[in-house]
């Protein structure tokens, strides 16, 4: 290592200027995290909290249970089922997202410059607007008394309410409506840079829209389409607002179901483990999220 | 064929889909606030207009209590936030990458990584085993919560502006003789104003929009606003919600044009 003092020194001055964001980031964010795994290998305290002693029930219950009256193992149906539904819904979320997002990215980024500027602060606004009030406005519009079953039946299409509030339905609904911004912002930014004269390339050799669409568009823009599709999923797997007022108590994603863990179900350690669990498969996708996008990058280099 | 050109980047069926987007993503935000002005307290039917709901949720206490409290916490928690950022985002850009930096950037985005309801637990239990050990309850812990998760906010647009950011000025500087603060207070920090106030809003709005990390890190009694929405939303629903959420609308809605003119490249 050459050891160049101007350069050593304005490292050091970088560090010190860093420290006081690092410190407060280790305090009030990273540091947490790594207590609350060593919570996840200790016993449940009776009124909640924990008992300072080395167990791996909590793991063990994640995904197992033993019978309390003759000790048999069978796996935790309930907690699968959780798991399921919000792996599921995550999913569902992302992919119905991505078919209504990326038409909106593609007419966005064909517009003229001043529509194209406004349209993306259009855009921007539902993004910082709080979740809450956008998740509540969704509750409003579907629930039984609400705007959309008072239409419908003032028209005399339906004659009893539709039930569609505390359903699946109503938290895909809903995590699609918040989650879309997340889309459309990196899909726009792809498409902004896609070079338009490949269309016109395309149409010289008589492909059709679709073949276009299919085999010149979506592979140049695949980086946006991760980017879009990730930024949705990891949000959607976690979410907690959303299933909490859409999908009320028995429709539990797993941010509910940990939180249940700190409140009724006053098991500390498995509602830790679950969370660990949630920031594995999160890091997981990030991981290969991060391997994805440098990995065409380079292709594309080549 | 004559008078309609032949526009390669249209896709069929495209344009009707990002139309109807565009209208269900207002819709329903549309109608909530239109609602706050009803004379009725049901949020189907209209039943006249009216401001009643305004005086009404501000006659509240419990509204004001939380209004009051997420104003104090979003402030501090900015401000934090936003200088520790600045600092940061001076000792990350305009030098050779060191090996350190991507670890800075790392640290600096965790929270954007992490999935909110996994932070909020694992605050829970940190601040919990403080709260017992200390016996402070104040307000303390969520404006450390806060200001945490609130850096790469700030962070984000003090970087852009540091980046394009002409380096000849604090070098023009130095070669006159002004002392490293001189260049710091009189160059530097003007440059980057702009950025930062960009930053400080972001974090502000960031931090006044929290649920979950809030309603994890609060004492009993510290309810901030959207906590206290979400109670209510669980219990009945009244109007009372609507004029609130449309304030606090209008509030986003302001900062943002705001971040959007100071931001905005100039020609």
């Amino acid at each position: 290592m050459s050891a160049d003092p101007q350069v050593t020194a304005a490292a050091r001055r970088g560090w010190w200027l860093s420290a006081p964001a690092l410190v407060l980031l280790a305090v009030g964010a990273t540091g947490p995290l790594l207590i609350m795994l060593v919570y996840s290998f200790l016993e449940p305290g009776q009124y909640g909290n924990v008992e300072w002693a080395l167990s791996f029930k909590a793991w063990f219950n994640v995904v197992m249970q033993r019978d309390i009256f003759d000790g048999t193992l069978t796996f935790a149906d309930a907690h699968l089922s959780i798991f399921w539904r919000s792996a599921k819904l995550a999913l569902l979320t992302t992919l119905f997202a991505f078919l209504t997002g990326f038409p909106t990215a593609w007419f966005i980024a064909t517009r003229s410059p001043g529509l194209r500027t406004a349209l993306l602060f259009l855009i921007t606004i539902p993004f910082w607007t709080n979740l809450l009030i956008r998740t509540f406005a969704i509750n409003q519009i579907i629930r039984n008394e609400g705007f959309l079953n008072t239409f419908l039946l003032w028209t005399g299409i339906i004659d009893t309410p539709i039930v569609m509030l505390y359903t699946d339905f109503a938290v895909f609904i809903g995590m699609t409506y918040v989650y879309l911004p997340l889309m459309v912002l990196p899909l726009f930014a792809a498409i902004d840079r896609f070079d338009m004269r490949l269309l016109q390339a395309g149409y010289d050799l008589y492909a059709s829209r679709w073949q276009l669409l299919r085999h010149v568009i979506v592979p140049v823009v695949k980086p946006g389409i991760i980017s879009g599709s990730i930024l949705v999923f990891i949000p959607a797997l976690g979410a907690y607002v959303t299933p909490r007022i859409l999908g009320g108590g028995r429709n539990m994603m797993i941010g509910n179901f940990i939180e249940l863990q700190f409140g009724q179900g006053r098991n500390w350690p498995l509602g830790a483990a679950l969370s660990v669990v949630l920031l594995v498969v999160v890091s997981l996708a990030l991981i290969v999220y991060t391997r994805f996008a440098t990995g065409s990058e380079g292709k594309s280099h080549g | 064929m004559a008078d309609r050109s032949f526009d390669i980047a249209r896709l069929p069926g495209f344009a009707t889909i990002a139309v109807t987007i565009f209208v269900l993503l207002y819709l329903p935000i549309a109608m909530l606030v239109i609602f706050s002005f009803n004379a009725g307290d049901n949020v189907a039917i209209w039943e006249g207009f009216s401001l009643r709901w305004y005086p009404e949720a501000w006659a509240n206490e419990a509204v004001k209590q939380a209004t009051w409290r997420s104003l104090q916490i979003a402030t501090c928690a900015a401000i934090i936030a936003t200088t520790v950022a600045t600092m940061a985002a001076l000792g990350t850009t305009r030098r050779r990458q060191t090996r350190g930096q991507s670890f800075v950037y790392l640290m600096i985005n965790q929270p954007l990584m992490v999935p909110e309801i996994v932070t909020a637990v694992a605050l829970l239990i940190f601040f919990s085993s403080i709260k017992v050990a200390t016996g402070y309850q104040g307000l303390g812990y969520l404006i450390l919560a806060h200001a945490a998760f609130c850096i790469p906010f700030a962070y984000l647009p003090i970087r852009a502006r540091l980046e394009g950011m002409d380096l000849s000025l604090e070098t023009a500087s130095a070669d006159l003789y002004a002392t490293r603060w001189q260049t710091f207070r009189h160059v530097t920090l003007p440059l980057v104003m702009p950025g930062a106030i960009a930053g400080l809003m972001l974090a502000f709005v960031t931090s006044l929009d929290d649920v979950v990390i809030t309603l994890f890190v609060k004492s009993a009694g510290q309810d901030t606003l959207p906590t206290y929405m979400l109670a209510q939303i669980r219990r009945s629903v009244s109007a009372e919600v609507n004029a609130i959420s449309t304030l606090l609308l209008l509030l986003t809605v302001v900062l943002l044009t705001a971040f959007f003119l100071l931001t905005r490249k100039r020609t």
